[in-house]
Parts: C-alpha cells; structure tokens; sequence
C-alpha cells in the first residue's frame, strides 16, 4: 500500500496537469473560433475561382501547348504528395490521420511501380514520415509561430510546386490534409491539384462563351498558379481549424479523465488514512489490554 | 437595371452589392461595366476600382491585380488585394517598388513568365503610388 505522502504528491501532480490541460482547451477554443471564421471567409474567393476556372478551362482546347497546371504532363510516373499536419503535438490522432493516410498513399503508388516524391508541410508530419520515406522529402514547409494564416504562406509553397512542375520534376501532386467538418471531427482527404480537375470541363456548350482579355491563354497562365495557391491556402485554413478542433476534444477529454484520476486517487488517499487511524487505535488499546 | 458586384480576396469576401456601373482596371486600359456587358473574363493590373450610383462615384478601391468575371448581371473581382483608396499609404507603395526593382535586377530576362511576372509588380507598386499621391 502506497504512504499517504505519495498519494498526496501524486493528487497534486494530477491535479496541476488537468489544470494545464483544462487551460490548453480554453486556448484551443479560442483559436479554433478564429480559425473556423478565417476558413468561412476565405469561401467566397474559392469558390468564384473555381467558377471562372471551369468556364475558361471549358473554352480551352486541350492542345499539347496548353498549360501544364492543366492538363498535366501527359504522364503519370513521378507523383507529389503534400502532406499537411500541424506543428505541433497534442491534438489526438489529428497529425498521425495524415501521417497514415500518406504513408498508405505512398505504399500503393509505388505498388503500383511509380516514384513517390514527399513536400511535407508543417514540422509533425515530416518527423512521421522522415524516419520510413525520408530519402523522398525534396524539401519541407514549416508555417511554426504563425498567429494567423496569410494568402501569403501559401504563396511560395504554390511557386515552389510550379516551378518543379515546369522542371519536369513530377507528373500529379496530391495534398493529403484533415478537412474540417465540425469541432469533434476532422476527414483526412486527399485531394489532387496538379492537373487540376475542372468540374463540369466538356459540357461547354450548354455554357455561356466568354471573351478573354488579353487573351485565353495568359488569363489563363495566371489564373492557373493562383487557382493553386488558393487551393493550398483553403487545405491550410482547413488544416488549421481541424488542428484546434482536435486538441480542443483531445484536451477535453484529457481533462475529463485527469478528473476521474483524482477522484480515484483521493478515494485511494482517504481509504488509507482510515485504515491508518483504525491500526493506530488497535495498537493503543491493544497496548493498554496488555498492562 | 443594376450590375451585382462582388470585390473577393483570398481573405475575405470584401463587398457585395448592386452598383450602376464599375470601372476596372483591365490588363489593355480601364473598362467600364454596365448592366448587359458582354461575358468575358479579365486579367486585371494594379489600378483603382470606381462604383458609380446616380452618376456619382460612391467608392473607390485600389487593387493589386486579379482577375474579374463578367456576366450580364454580375461583375465579379477576385482581387490579390483591394484596399479602400483612402486607406493606401504611398511609403507601402514605394517599398514595394523598391523590392520589385531589386527582384527586376535578379530576373532572368529571358524566361518569359518570371519576367511578366515582376513586370505586373512593377506596374502594380507604380499604380499604388500613383493612387496614394492623388489621394
């Protein structure tokens, strides 16, 4: 039986952890209000992005000279995959979802004999994959410290993916990220940018015909590196909102259970200072039968 | 007979309501919206974004750049920025030009899409100063 000090030491040590834990839910509440707020304005820019895309993607012919971002390289060989986790821990399973989701990406595509190159964003999912796949990272994101999330964090990272496109580095990019469905559940998806799947492309005769200016082709060349940078930065937004609601639930129950452990401590502690005190009586009038 | 207009950035969506006419500052020279335009679809360069209702001009922004959809009945933005031309301060402009001169220097002039691409900067930092010096 443990003395009653340990016990003691051990209750408050339990205690003080439930009062972190209970402080890391209020944070994350917090930031999971913001970040869901930033997510829902983002929306509108997306979604008309998107829009425009499908109804310029519908004019363009699907000629050998039409833009990479688009119709891809024609192959299917190297593929890209971006997984996007958090830079930190303590958020239940939301970083190992990813971690598992792109490691049995990577199994199956190279089963199916093509190569596999990693562009990791955010510092736990590179730490997963770095120790089985580490000799395919071509490079890595990491967005620690950021207060908020800016267009201009996904800026370089959307560069980057083009310029390796250009270069002729891969054929298909696939971002694996936790999308925010509601506060006590993320859905790891996987979603491809590179080429980009236009919805609706080969309907374009029911659509309206739209006048380019200058023309198809540069409105295009631009719109098509931005369309990517907005992709990555609504998986970040996304990302970013499934991350705080995740360690909010992780830390709610953490603090629910710090409970429980006290309440089992304590109910431990008493006992034994009962059984103490009744021992202590036994002897002293045990001790006093004898004389 | 309105044209709804929608100013977007990738942050947020940041106006939204009926005007009689825009003027956008399209790629080839500003361009003037009223309900019925045609459909097109525009690359925009740096320059300020005029509402007009009852003949008066009743908001100004400057924009970075974007793009903007037309439609008979809709005028659509998606900006990279748009900022109230009251708010746009002439030493962000000029710092930026600053940093695009500097990257105009580094570019490999040759390749074609880096070289438009700090071009639009540049044109862009020049529009904002503008914009900031008349305000």
């Amino acid at each position: 039986m443990p003395s009653l000090k340990a016990l003691r030491t051990r209750i408050n040590s339990v205690k003080s952890t439930q009062k972190i834990t209970s402080a890391m839910k209020m944070v994350a509440a917090s930031k999971l209000r913001r970040a869901q707020n930033q997510v829902e304005s983002a929306r509108p820019y997306a979604q008309r992005m998107a829009r425009m895309l499908s109804e310029l993607a519908a004019n363009v012919a699907v000629t050998p000279s039409a833009p990479r971002l688009l119709v891809g390289t024609g192959r299917d060989q190297v593929h890209l995959v971006v997984p996007i986790t958090a830079d930190r821990g303590l958020a239940g399973a939301f970083n190992a979802n990813v971690g598992r989701a792109s490691r049995a990406l990577i199994q199956r595509l190279e089963a199916e004999g093509k190569t596999v190159k990693l562009l990791p964003i955010g510092r736990k999912g590179r730490d997963y994959l770095r120790r089985d796949y580490g000799s395919r990272i071509v490079h890595e994101v990491s967005l620690a410290g950021r207060k908020r999330l800016e267009f201009a964090d996904a800026l370089p990272v959307a560069e980057r993916i083009v310029g390796m496109l250009e270069a002729g580095e891969f054929d298909v990019c696939t971002l694996v990220y936790n999308r925010f469905i509601s506060v006590i559940s993320q859905q790891t998806t996987s979603q491809q940018i590179v080429p980009v799947p236009v919805a609706g492309a080969g309907e374009g005769a029911a659509r309206a015909f739209y006048d380019a200016e200058p023309d198809e082709e540069t409105v295009l060349a631009s719109l098509l590196p931005q369309n990517l940078a907005t992709q990555i930065f609504t998986a970040l937004l996304e990302s970013a909102a499934g991350e705080h609601g995740a360690r909010m639930s992780a830390m709610d129950s953490a603090t629910r259970n710090a409970g429980d452990m006290i309440n089992r401590l304590s109910l431990n502690y008493n006992r034994t200072r009962q059984a103490n005190i009744t021992k202590e009586l036994i002897e002293i009038i045990s001790g006093a039968e004898a004389v | 007979m309105t044209t709804a207009l929608e100013i977007v950035s990738p942050e947020k969506l940041l106006l939204s309501r009926p005007v009689d006419m825009v003027v956008i500052p399209a790629f080839e020279g500003e361009m003037g919206v009223l309900p019925g335009h045609a459909p097109m679809i525009l690359l925009l360069r740096g320059g300020t974004i005029r509402l007009y209702e009852n003949g008066q001009v009743t908001g100004e922004f400057f924009v970075g750049g974007g793009f903007a959809e037309v439609t008979p009945d809709r005028c659509t933005v998606l900006a990279t920025e748009a900022i109230p031309l009251a708010e746009v301060s002439r030493g962000e402009g000029e710092r930026r030009l600053a940093a695009a001169e500097q990257e105009w220097e580094r570019v490999d002039k040759d390749d074609v899409t880096a070289r438009d691409a700090v071009l639009a900067r540049l044109q862009s930092a020049h529009a904002m100063i503008e914009v900031a010096g008349a305000a």
